[in-house]
């Protein structure tokens, strides 16, 4: 019998309309790949079996009875545990929520429980989002299926693991700085991060408001294009919600092609810091693309290399204020003083200093000097002005290209602690390539290129803004010749687990 | 900005403080530490951002999103304090308040 | 020291910020009712909480409001504005930062006319208006003065936390001299006024819709620099208000008397004894780390929906007091007494209901607001403006007279209906018939001859003393004029 985490989710949807199988089937069969696979990978903070099965019963009920569904009914999913999910904890990887079972839903919860997909588990994340390892999570360290020893990236490492480990066939996850692109290339999986307010923030909690953007994870830029339709769409509990309508990123996906399409390579990303064997996967697929009939070009966008700087304000002084609600009054962890008064002012103290991992207190506490009196306009205010001067860059550059490439992340996945050795800046170069999509507010997508030394370098698209359909175009004429080239998709050659 | 003098420990309490965060003195050194190397980088924004360049604080430019002001679903005391670490009846009860406003 | 004594010796500039409740359905950023009463935590969204994840969105009306609000004050509207975020941390304030308007206020740089109780108009220059929305209610508990300090824990409610606000800060106000309390009470109460007549509020000072912080500082002379203010928080009332300015004048006045410094703080205005007491140092804790807020985008607010709602303006109470002061011909004084009555809605009514002002003024101002005294009612609860209209008629048609006129409206107060219906249902029509009059009218003059004599003799005010067993004879419904008229004729017969 065929094994049902291996097929696609345009595949599962087929085969749960031809009747070949149940979603309870679908489902099951997640959950039991789930209980062999999760000692080895801890994708998941929270796995919900009952929920699931519920819910896969209800749409077989309905298919059964003739009920009209949504094609992709039935198909499983998880959700980032940052997305906040009524009567189920939600924790953002923080030990502040440890215990938290919001009394609401997220807006892109909604929308997938909508359109019948049974939610298996929220996954693990770098808390409250922050981290491109997953190891800054209190809930333990997720491994990269690759390679058990080495990290999956970050922040959304647990729904890109479980994506790659089968436990799920493609999951939300959400992208400030690369959270959802970088965990993709480590993994060897498909990460978007759509146009800022394409997709709702409402009930995703928050990291940074103005970069924060919720992005599908998949094993197909097919598959990607499926959940990205579901999640996409006007929100008016999101003021930043764009209105108008979702473009058709399955038929663009669908359609696929690399005739005639110009690629810019950006030259900041593909200078000299991508290491030896991430240049050359990128360069190879490079070819790839030429060879199925790509121009490549190549462009100038002189601010990128402003861009982390100008990231490394904007987010922590946004951190530092969102995650101000986080003071054990409300909701959440409280923790009283060891010593001294208890006072409203000293158990908001303690317990910020007990909730709070190193990196969240790192990153509010720039923010807060950022944003201090004497210091807004040097800091937050210049940074806002990279901003512009970033999206012009980006104009400038899709002038001459219909997408702008580099290699996803300057590395692959590399061990556990690594990056404790590192200073905070080397770590934080690690995002260069992402970052400036965030900056801009435009949609970029990492597919896997190929292997470096057994491991996935992840290729990395930037389209304009709006423009998220050319990327899974483009994204599935290049998967189509990768897969072409090398036999098969990239992942087929994980060691199993 | 970069020739700007480095931050004290000091400093970094007093922003810990700002941000009611109890820290230990070890915290507050390697705190300052990292946040030098962070802040010796970063301050180059400010050579590039110039008079002339508009400040982006959006990145999809939006404006005039407003909601109609009609009454909408609301959570139940008993939801709203589901959550809380401590209640008293329909109320959230907190720790005694010394600061005033 | 005596006040005189402080303001004789220095010139205090006063600041005020007023924080007004807007009447809207819901609240500032989100759908919660923005209404009293009920369950507390009943009136909450996961956004009015600050829950994890949630997110405002601006409420059209209350946006309205505040165009509304910076119209009447003759302010100019923002070509574009923000809102920003204000960060500190309090428990009552449920994201630990208040979203506010910082740098970009939707209205600024206007003014209002404040008048004074003794007509002098004097022009309060206003720096700005802005949208923020209020915080929860804490409630003290296990304190043995009930305030915070002492406090053991507080109860937390948050129904009020979102409920929109704007906040309108003064510009100093200078050249008040003596006056600055009343400057200041009179101001908020100029607010008040417009605010309701905005219909944006029912600006209920004691339910706290309307608050004022009261700045207050002193210098030696009018030329000199501004002086170190202190800011006394929450004045919920227009006699506090006096108060307060009036204290803080003293107070500041004898520190600099003595040589000492004036703290810049906030103070906090106890009603008991009217004195305030400090509360916060300024310091550098009030970094409040502003930013643009990133979860809304700016208002550009249309240029055609603002001459729109310009030109929606309701008459505003100044400019109406001056319209009908003209149209009326009162004294400056007798308007005054109206509008502190808060009987100008009702007078204007009644004289568009068909009533002479003097009659409308006179019923509402005398007898209708001294039954309303003595049962602690407002006047309006007790008749409408027709039914005053209509007993004005009836006088004046020579039907009532004012003691028949008073007994007639105490039967409309109990409900016997219109004042024509109680005329008519407990009789008390003046007599018409001349026989009932004439009879009457001998009967007195029969009895008074000394009266007669003192008629006979040219002294035209004696008929009055005939009057009174007449009307007697009568139980009251006889028509003076008519008395009068056949008196004459008889004596002079
Ligand atoms: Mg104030
Ligand atoms: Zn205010």
């Amino acid at each position: 019998m065929t094994d049902l985490t291996r097929l696609s989710a345009v595949e599962l949807a087929a085969g749960m309309q031809a009747g070949d199988y149940s979603s309870t089937d679908v489902t099951r069969a997640h959950l039991d790949r789930i209980e062999q696979v999760e000692p080895a990978i801890n994708s998941f903070i929270t796995v919900t079996p009952d929920a699931a099965l519920a819910a896969a019963g209800e749409v077989d009920r309905k298919r059964a009875a003739g009920e009209e569904l949504h094609p992709f009914a039935g198909v499983p999913v998880t959700h980032k545990d940052l997305v906040v999910t009524a009567g189920i904890a939600t924790t953002a990887g923080s030990k502040m929520l440890a215990d938290w079972v919001p009394p609401y839903d997220a807006t892109v919860y909604r929308r997938t429980k909508a359109a019948g997909l049974p939610l298996l588990g929220k996954t693990n994340l770098d808390e409250f989002a922050m981290g491109s390892t997953t190891e800054h999570s209190a809930f333990g360290n997720t491994a990269n299926p690759w390679d058990t020893t080495k990290v999956p990236g970050g922040s959304s490492g647990g729904a890109a693991a479980s994506v790659a480990a089968y436990e799920a066939p493609f999951s939300v996850g959400t992208d400030t700085g690369g959270s959802v692109r970088q965990p993709a290339a480590f993994t060897g999986t498909v990460g978007v991060k759509p146009t800022y307010g394409s997709v709702s923030r409402y009930g995703v909690i928050a990291m940074a408001s103005s970069l924060d953007q919720v992005g599908p994870v998949a094993r197909s830029v097919g598959d990607a294009a499926a959940l990205h339709s579901i999640l996409a769409g006007h929100d008016p509990f999101d003021s930043t919600s764009l209105s108008g309508d979702v473009p058709d990123f399955m038929a663009a996906a669908r359609e696929g092609s690399l005739s005639g399409v110009r690629l810019g390579v950006i030259k900041q990303l593909v200078g000299d810091a991508p290491t030896g064997g991430v240049a050359e996967v990128f360069r190879a697929a490079l070819d790839v693309a030429a060879a199925g009939g790509a121009e490549i070009v190549e462009v100038d966008c002189p601010s990128l290399s402003f861009a982390l700087d100008a990231y490394y304000l904007i987010m922590p002084s946004e951190v530092s204020s969102n995650l101000a609600r986080y003071d054990g009054m409300r909701f959440g962890l409280r923790v009283e003083p060891d010593e001294g008064p208890v006072t409203a002012e000293t158990v908001m103290a303690a317990t910020r200093a007990a909730g709070f991992g190193a990196e969240a207190k790192r990153r509010i506490i720039l923010g807060t000097y950022a944003l201090s009196a004497g210091y807004y306009d040097a800091y937050y205010g210049s940074a806002q002005k990279v901003r512009t001067l970033v999206q012009r860059d980006f104009a400038r550059a899709f002038e001459s290209a219909d997408v702008l490439v580099s290699p996803t992340a300057p590395t692959t996945a590399f061990g556990f602690g690594a990056e404790r050795e590192a200073d905070p800046m080397t770590l934080y170069l690690g995002d260069i390539a992402t970052i400036p999509a965030n900056l801009a507010g435009i949609p970029g997508m990492s597919l896997p290129a190929g292997l470096s030394d057994g491991m996935p370098v992840g290729f990395q698209l930037l389209a304009p803004a709006h423009e998220d359909a050319r990327l899974y175009r483009i994204g599935a004429g290049l998967e189509t010749a990768l897969d072409a080239e090398r036999g098969g998709a990239l992942l087929a050659q994980a060691p199993e687990l | 900005m970069s020739e700007k003098s480095a931050i004290t420990s000091a400093e970094v309490a007093h922003l810990a403080d700002l941000a009611r965060i109890a820290m230990s003195e070890e915290e507050l050194s390697s705190l300052t530490g990292d946040l030098n190397t962070i802040l010796a980088n970063v301050a180059r924004v400010s050579e590039v951002a110039t008079e002339d360049v508009p400040a982006t604080s959006h990145p999809i430019p939006l404006s005039n999103v407003m909601r109609e002001d009609v009454v909408g679903e609301t959570l139940t005391a008993a939801e709203a304090l589901a959550g809380a670490p401590a209640a008293d009846g329909d109320k959230f009860v907190v720790p005694q308040i010394l600061g005033e406003d | 020291m005596k006040y005189e004594d402080a303001v004789a010796k220095y010139d205090p500039v006063i600041g005020i910020e007023v924080h007004v409740e807007l009447g809207t359905a819901t609240k500032m950023f989100d759908a919660a009712p923005n209404s009293f009463g009920g369950g507390a935590n009943t009136n909450v969204t996961p956004v009015s909480l600050g829950l994890p994840g949630a997110l405002p969105s601006v409420n059209r009306t209350a946006v309205e409001y505040a165009v509304k609000i910076g119209l009447a004050l003759g302010c100019e509207i923002a070509e574009s504005c923000r809102f920003a975020r204000k960060n500190y941390f309090y428990p009552d304030v449920p994201k630990n930062f208040q979203t506010s308007q910082y740098d970009e206020p939707i209205a600024f740089d206007g003014s209002v006319d404040v008048e004074l109780d003794d007509g002098e108009i004097i022009t309060v220059p206003i720096e700005r208006a802005h949208m923020e929305e209020d915080a929860g209610k804490n409630t003290h508990v296990g304190g043995s003065s009930g305030r915070i300090h002492g406090a053991e824990y507080s109860l937390v409610d948050y129904n009020r936390a979102g409920v929109p606000l704007v906040e309108i800060v003064t510009r100093p106000i200078t050249g008040t001299g003596a006056g600055a309390p009343e400057v200041a009470s009179s101001y908020v109460r100029t607010l008040r006024d417009i605010f309701r007549a905005l219909g944006v509020s029912e600006a209920r000072m004691e339910q706290g819709n309307v608050r004022a912080d009261i700045n207050v500082s002193l210098r030696p002379s009018p030329d000199a620099p501004l002086g170190t203010r202190t800011e006394t928080k929450n004045v919920n009332s227009f006699r506090s208000i006096e108060r307060a300015v009036r204290f803080e004048i003293v107070r500041q006045a004898e520190l600099l008397d003595a040589g000492e410094t004036v703290v810049q703080e906030t103070r906090h205005f106890h009603e008991d004894t009217g004195e305030t007491s400090p509360g916060r140092v300024k310091s550098d804790a009030d970094d409040y780390r502003y930013f643009p807020e990133p979860d809304l985008v700016p208002l550009v607010p249309p240029r055609d929906w603002i001459e729109e709602l310009r030109s929606g303006l309701p008459e505003l109470p100044a400019e109406r007091r001056r319209r009908l002061l003209g149209e009326w011909g009162f004294s400056e004084l007798e308007m005054r007494d109206i509008i502190n009555a808060g009987l100008l809605d009702a007078i204007e009514q009644t004289v568009s209901a068909g009533a002479s002002p003097a009659a409308a003024r006179k019923w509402w101002t005398g007898e209708i607001s001294r039954l309303a005294k003595q049962d602690d009612r407002e006047p309006a609860e007790l008749a409408t403006p027709v039914q005053v209209a209509e007993l004005a008629e009836l006088i004046e048609a020579g039907k009532l007279n004012d003691k028949l006129a008073r007994k007639v409206l105490a039967g409309v107060i109990a409900g016997e209906g219109s004042p024509r219906d109680v005329m008519a249902g407990r009789g008390l029509e003046i007599v018409e018939d001349t026989g009932a009059l004439q009879e009457a009218v001998e009967q007195a003059i029969a009895d008074n001859p000394d009266v007669v004599e003192k008629i006979r003799g040219g002294k035209m005010q004696a008929i009055g003393a005939l009057m009174g067993p007449i009307m007697k004879a009568t139980r009251g419904q006889a028509d003076a004029g008519k008395a009068r008229e056949m008196i004459i004729e008889r004596i002079n017969a």
